[in-house]
């Protein structure tokens, strides 16, 4: 759900657009994993804002519940027992993950419906579910494996960075919720200047390591980490080294998406003339029936 | 809490044992976080579990499960071997200096005076030598032999960084790196703050681990400062409040304690209740126990206490037994002695330990009400639910009586938090359905017992119908009626001695404070700790103004903080005999020449000479116990007992088991099951998704932990054949659970005494009815016995077996 003005759009799916002049400040949500207790309280916060039920599952012999992000789900806490190799210590990396609001993001890239996803000057990249056509290619063009399609009503689904409480200048629910702040939100400027010191502090403690996980490959994102090893960021739960946009996607976007469509408009030709020669399609009894225990099955 | 919430920013070194701050209270953990972000804290982790306040440590150590007092004893003695002691605060401000009677010894696990048939001390011999004068004899130079201070040296030396390693299975190297970061706040100018909870009172010897460390920050010089202190984490959001308000069965509100039997009259009551000063000058201020004692009965009685009757003692129940705690009131109810039970917000059928015990004894009732914004486990003892509830509804004759209580979001009213904040609050919606507030349904039963008692009599009715109720609607008291109260008030105009024309109090005005109650029956205080949260002032405890001069953490201004809004207690100590603070840049109050002031309520009369009047004015010494002369049941120092069910032998008292003064009833001690039956060393504990067995009534915490389980050992798993996210049995010798295992690199095995020690861990927040999936608490498991002082019952050291099992057929 969109709730930031039509004007503050830079991107939209499968549509070009002509960006307004007036951009809004660059916006950032800051995870601090060294600062983060794993306590869940941002899934809580995300799934009451966001007003989504999630059902009560099982245990599989780890912390994480749900087991994976889901369409209700649009965060999720990642839990990993690390043996750090050189002092022989247990760290448990705790990682909240979803979506990181990339700067060049593949999901809007992939998107071949048009304003099913957009990208505002402030950096948000928001789901506008009207439009989406349910066919998950959000998903191959994500780096990050965030969005999930809801069997309910094949929509994509993932975090908003709350847009509709950033538009009356609210955080996110997340970031409200944390009692620790190891998520907080603001301008990116800010964001990075914050981490910067919280950086100095974890190598005053002997993480030489720590640093920011901004990855360039997807242009820089606006959910950006404080790691305690930013140069092993896959030990948090396979964080992507240097994402980027599945070269896949990138095709589509450029040659073969003129070659499909050229082949589309061949199908349409041919399909025409089917229908001259034989006529309608006609739906049996036995389709109907079909049809019905597929949607029950689903709901 | 000594010190605050907030407090806790001021730090330099956070310790986090006997408790899992982060996981069971995480939002004030910010404190931590805060230190350690703002003031480059170090924080420390010594737990059986790596935890989730592990996960945002400096530094972590493995501890067995009730063990903390060898290995607390054991930084004690690093600390004296190495000089790492704040010396002007421990000559001065401790009993170090105190000569101890001949006669008190400590040898095999005892200290003088054992009566094994009893299991109880004669502890007289537990004191100081007294003077001529009638005060406590002392040798400042510290070298009498039988000084404290050489007492504890000897006494602690048992534990050297060997011997926790050989009891804990605490890795030597790890412990000496907790001793060097702890020693270090022996400076003048570092401070340690302790984080604990129920890690450490959950056991035999519970007040004995709290002493322990207690005993460490005052050899640290870390007690009354800025940044330091004790702090007790409390697991309710009220649970300090209930404390204070005296809702144990032998305390009433304040800490003024119930009468015993012996105690027939006033006076009698009062002469062991003197505290007469040990030291000359000192304010010892439990001198004022009567003005306390007499206010709270006015509040009670009204105008049937009076002078002649005593202020209405008799209408007191005299205590035939120490206490009838949780443990004891189960007791009762197995033996069939008690026969109903009124359960208010409270689900022993979960919380109490031994299961089984506690379904036989609620079905020997005649009937049980239980008020509770939640349906219970208790509400539902007697219902069938599979092999959660195993219990046939058929042979079950208690009466259940289950009245919908509102929950704290939908009653205004105060809740006292850890830090002693007493913070008012408002409904945030409506209660549903026929929900009533606890006060209106106590006020109900209250006047209906009334109307019985004036129509038929019955025996002794004066404390029934007399009792003062001032109530605008009398069927439904306030809750700032209430407050009002407990405040206390003028009962009758108090003349100024000097002038007679002026008054020192006026009738119907709140009193100040407690500093102006009397014992003359002239004025009334329902708790006199709380005197001053709602007095001519107003409704101190709504406050809300957060402004914090200089930014010391005290917010003066924010609610009320019990007593007379002091934020630090024993906030004298921070400074020196000059009355300067040890550390400059942690000033709390000074002595200006004339008087204390500074950032918080001096924690002293605000006129009492630095080098005179020494800052721990609740006790009769005026200076903190290293030695708590005979105030506790099992020792005037602590000393290492096992669990009563321990995989190893107390290598420092091999013939000793458990505590050897901790009750044990009849039947109960043949239920204690032994290492070779049952080899591993199982603990409870919270995790955060979840608060106790509440919020598995919720959907979104449900949906957060879903499922009951138990963790274990990488190692351990490989041996059973477990399987993580398989199933396992856990059985003790009373009861057996099922579970889903998490197998995790957070448990490790220890050895210990040369044994291998596998750790089973048991989160606590299943039960049969709720939203999340049906599971078994702990308490199926663990023993019946409590604390040798409190009778908190030992839920975080007992013995299991466990074993994987196949999926259950549901």
């Amino acid at each position: 759900m969109a709730s930031l003005s039509p004007q503050d759009l830079i991107r939209r799916s499968a549509s070009s657009i002509t960006p307004a002049a007036n951009k809004l400040p660059e916006v950032a949500k800051m995870i601090d994993v060294s600062k983060c207790i794993g306590c869940k309280a941002c899934q809580v916060a995300c799934l009451e804002w966001n007003d989504r039920r999630e059902e009560v599952g099982v245990n599989t012999g780890v912390y994480e519940n749900p087991h994976d992000l889901t369409p209700n789900s649009f965060t999720l806490m990642r839990y990993t027992e690390w043996v750090n190799p050189e002092t022989q210590s247990l760290e448990w990396l705790i990682r909240k993950d979803g979506c990181m609001h990339c700067a060049d993001p593949g999901c809007l890239k992939a998107c071949p419906a048009p304003g099913a996803i957009v990208q505002y000057s402030n950096g948000i990249v928001d789901f506008v579910h009207v439009n989406c056509i349910g066919c998950g290619y959000c998903i191959k063009g994500c780096p990050f494996n965030i969005p999930r399609i809801s069997q309910v009503d094949q929509k994509a689904y993932k975090c908003t960075l709350c847009s509709d409480r950033v538009a009356v200048g609210q955080g996110p629910a997340c970031a409200k919720a944390c009692p620790t702040h190891a998520i907080t939100f603001g301008t990116k400027e800010q964001m990075l200047k914050d981490a910067a010191l919280r950086i100095e502090d974890l190598r005053s403690r002997g993480y030489k390591n720590a640093g920011i996980y901004d990855p360039p490959g997807v242009g820089g994102t606006h959910v950006i980490y404080v790691l305690h090893h930013a140069d092993k960021p896959e030990i948090y739960a396979s964080l992507p080294r240097d994402p980027k946009i599945s070269p896949v996607v990138e095709i589509w976007k450029g040659l073969t998406k003129y070659a499909g469509l050229a082949a589309i408009a061949i199908f349409g030709v041919v399909g025409v003339l089917h229908h001259l020669v034989n006529g309608a399609n006609r739906v049996s009894s036995q389709d109907e029936e079909n049809a019905k225990r597929l949607k029950e099955g689903r709901s | 809490m000594t010190n605050s919430w907030t407090d806790i920013k001021n730090t330099d070194l956070v310790v986090i044992m006997g408790g899992n701050a982060a996981e069971a209270h995480p939002c004030g953990f910010k404190w931590v976080v805060e230190a350690k972000a703002h003031r480059g804290a170090k924080l420390i982790v010594v737990d059986p579990r790596f935890t989730r306040s592990a996960s945002v440590s400096d530094l972590y150590a493995p501890i067995r499960q009730g063990t903390d007092i060898a290995f607390l004893l054991g930084v004690i003695n690093h600390c004296i071997a190495n000089d790492k002691v704040q010396w002007d605060y421990v000559k001065a401000y401790t009993n170090a200096t105190y000569i101890v009677k001949e006669g008190f010894s400590y040898k095999d696990g005892l200290f003088a005076g054992y009566d094994e048939a009893k299991r109880d001390y004669n502890r007289s011999s537990w004191d100081y030598d007294m003077t001529a004068e009638g005060f406590a004899a002392t040798d400042p130079s510290l070298q009498n032999p039988r000084c404290v201070w050489n007492l504890l040296k000897a006494h602690v030396a048992t534990y050297t960084p060997e011997m926790v390693e050989r009891i804990c299975g605490t890795p030597k190297d790890k412990f000496l790196k907790v001793c060097q970061w702890i020693g270090e706040t022996s400076a003048k100018n570092k401070v340690m703050t302790s984080m604990y909870a129920l890690g450490w009172t959950q056991h035999s010897k519970g007040s004995q681990n709290i002493r322990a460390m207690a005993m460490l920050q005052l050899i640290l010089g870390n007690i009354g400062v800025r940044g330091g202190g004790m702090n007790a984490l409390r697991g309710h959001s009220n649970i300090q409040g209930l404390t204070d308000l005296g809702l144990m069965s032998n305390l009433l509100p304040g800490y003024l304690t119930l009468p015993v039997e012996r105690e027939a009259d006033l006076n009698t009551y009062m002469s062991t209740r003197g505290f007469k000063p040990l030291q000359p000058n000192q304010m010892s201020y439990w001198q004022n126990y009567k003005k306390f004692f007499v206010s709270f009965q006015k509040s009670m009685w009204g105008a049937a206490a009076t002078k002649d009757n005593d202020f209405a003692y008799d209408y007191l129940p005299k205590l035939d037994v120490p206490s009838y705690d949780v443990l004891r009131a189960f007791e009762l109810m197995h033996q069939g002695k008690m026969n109903g039970y009124v359960c208010q917000g409270f689900n022993p059928l979960l919380s109490a330990p031994n299961r089984k015990k506690l379904t036989a004894a609620l079905s020997n009732l005649k009937f049980l009400i239980t008020m509770d914004p939640l349906d219970t486990e208790t509400a539902r003892f007697w219902d069938n639910h599979g092999k959660y509830n195993e219990v046939d509804p058929t042979k079950i004759q208690t009466e259940v009586i289950q009245l919908p209580s509102t929950c704290f979001a939908e009653d205004e009213g105060s809740l006292t938090n850890s830090g002693r904040w007493l913070q008012w609050h408002w409904p945030g919606g409506d209660a549903p359905g026929e929900a009533k507030a606890d006060t209106w349904i106590m006020a109900q039963v209250y006047l209906r017992l009334k109307a019985l008692y004036e129509k038929e009599g019955g025996a002794f009715a004066d404390p029934i119908v007399k009792l003062h109720w001032p109530y605008k609607e009398a069927g439904d008291p306030k809750p700032d009626e209430l407050a009002r109260e407990i405040n206390g008030y003028v009962v009758e105009d108090v003349p100024d001695p000097n002038d007679s024309t002026k008054k020192i109090l006026e009738k119907g005005k709140q009193v100040v404070s407690f500093a102006v109650l009397r014992d003359d029956g002239s004025t009334a205080c329902g708790c006199w700790i709380y005197s001053g949260c709602f007095n001519e002032a107003g409704n101190n405890m709504a406050r809300r103004d957060n402004t914090d001069p200089d930014e010391t953490g005290a917010f003066l201004k924010w609610a009320f903080s019990w007593p007379v809004n002091r934020r630090i207690l024993y906030n004298r100590a921070s400074a020196d005999l000059e009355g300067k603070a040890w550390d400059p840049t942690r000033k709390l109050i000074e002595w200006d020449g004339t008087k204390w002031a500074g950032y918080d309520v001096p924690d002293i009369l605000p006129t009492a000479k630095p080098d005179v009047v020494m800052p721990f004015i609740m006790n009769p010494e005026g200076v903190s116990r290293l030695f708590t002369r005979g105030l506790m049941r099992d020792g005037p120092f602590p000393a290492h007992y096992e669990p009563f069910e321990s995989p190893v032998v107390n290598p420092v008292a091999p013939k000793i088991r458990g505590n050897p003064v901790a009750r044990v009833f009849k039947g109960d001690m043949e239920q204690f099951g032994d290492s070779k039956e049952f080899p591993y060393a199982a603990t409870s504990y919270r995790l955060t998704e979840h608060f106790h067995f509440w919020t598995k009534h919720v959907w979104v915490n449900a949906v957060m932990q879903p499922e009951f389980f138990v963790e274990v050992s990488e190692q351990l798993a490989k041996e059973k054949g477990i399987r993580s996210g398989g199933w396992v049995r856990v059985w003790s010798k009373r009861g057996s659970v099922q579970a889903k295992a998490v197998v995790t690199k957070r448990i490790v095995p220890l050895t210990c005494d040369g044994k291998t020690v596998h750790i089973v861990g048991i989160p606590l927040h299943w039960g049969f009815m709720g939203a999340a999936r049906k599971g078994f608490g702990p308490n199926s498991l663990t023993p019946f016995v409590g604390d040798a002082n409190i009778e908190t019952p030992e839920y975080k050291a007992f013995l299991v077996d466990i074993e994987p099992i196949p999926e259950p057929v549901a």
